[in-house]
């Protein structure tokens, strides 16, 4: 390793690092665009495992979408379910195990389109499973095409003109719709786009694994992501594009905590 | 007195040259160079040492490649 500069020697020590890679990474690169939210949302969850010291207590469901490839990228005992349905598989994995956390970590279209039925009726029965759910309005793998989260006027592939409500229906606020339900223990909604936001929504994570102790629902965690590929945009362009547009349509913050609604619908 | 003294490390090979830590660090210490690599990236590297540990590039960087090492310096 060679330091650039004389005064970092004295610093870049082992007894001095304040932050590294977690271990329940694996050492692949993550398959993700440049930039993608994704990283760090695993990185998240990651994170979240290493200091609740559960990693071999986990089980994780890898979606169908960009995330595919999950279990090449976590250090834990994955399963990888059919195209929108891991809370099926989640539900399952944890009626057999109790004692484990489960997770499903799943994208918009794998969970909002084609998943709709499992998420709503996993959520519906209170399952005692954790949800990640990574929001970038639009379907990342396939080519850009238009999700159920895609913004109204926003253009993808399959909505060259932009999205017409009258056409092709409004954008799907799941997290809000889900909230409804009795079965939910926390839904809340946050970001990765600012330093700031990633620090929340570790702190969303962590809380919806700790809840799993409890056995009262399901936890399910939002976060609105940038998508630069599907959306044409450089990484820093998709992040501020993400502030100003997405986050009209999907408010940041907590929607339901400890089963009690804390926001207005 | 002591101060606080940052420094960072970057994986170049495992960097995807996306820029997110060049936006949000305060300091200006990264920056993307002209040259690639293995994966044909151009990758962030370190351009100066006023590095404050102040998390925001390991907070934002999506492939996990930066590690971050924090000291007291007297000064």
């Amino acid at each position: 390793m060679d330091v650039k500069f004389e005064s970092w020697k004295e610093i870049i020590k082992d007894e001095n690092i304040a932050f590294k890679k977690t271990k329940v990474l694996t050492d692949n690169i993550l398959s993700y665009c440049p930039g993608c939210g994704h990283g760090v949302v695993h990185r998240l969850v990651a994170e979240t495992i290493e200091e609740m010291e559960i990693q071999d207590q986990t089980i994780g469901i890898a979606p169908v979408g960009c995330a595919v490839l999950a279990y090449d990228f976590f250090d834990l005992d994955m399963q990888q379910a059919a195209h929108g349905r891991a809370p099926a598989l989640a539900t399952a994995i944890k009626r057999l195990y109790p004692e484990k956390f489960v997770f499903t970590y799943q994208g918009d279209g794998d969970l909002a389109a084609i998943g709709g039925n499992e998420t709503i009726h996993a959520c519906n029965r209170g399952e005692n499973i954790t949800i990640i759910f990574i929001n970038n309005g639009i379907y990342g793998m396939t080519g850009g095409q238009m999700a159920p989260t895609t913004l109204e006027g926003m253009v993808t592939s399959t909505s060259p003109y932009g999205r017409d409500p009258k056409l092709m229906g409004y954008p799907l606020r799941i997290t809000e719709l889900i909230a409804m339900l009795p079965g939910t223990y926390y839904v809340t909604r946050q970001a990765v786009y600012k330093p700031a936001y990633v620090r929340k929504a570790k702190k969303a994570i962590r809380k919806a694994f700790e809840n799993q102790k409890l056995n009262k629902g399901v936890s399910f965690v939002e976060i609105v992501s940038n998508c630069n590929s599907g959306w044409k945009m450089t990484p820093v362009e998709a992040n501020k594009w993400l502030e100003e547009n997405m986050l009209k349509t999907f408010p940041l913050g907590d929607i339901k905590v400890d089963g009690e609604l804390v926001k207005e619908l | 007195m002591a101060k606080v003294k940052g420094a960072i490390v970057i994986d170049i090979e495992k960097c995807k040259g996306c820029g997110l830590c060049v936006e949000v660090c305060p300091q200006k210490v990264i920056a993307l160079g002209d040259k690639v690599n293995a994966k044909g990236y151009f990758y962030a590297d370190v351009v100066n040492e006023n590095c404050t540990a102040c998390e925001n590039c390991v907070m934002i960087c999506p492939d996990t490649v930066i590690t971050l090492y924090r000291a007291k310096v007297e000064v």
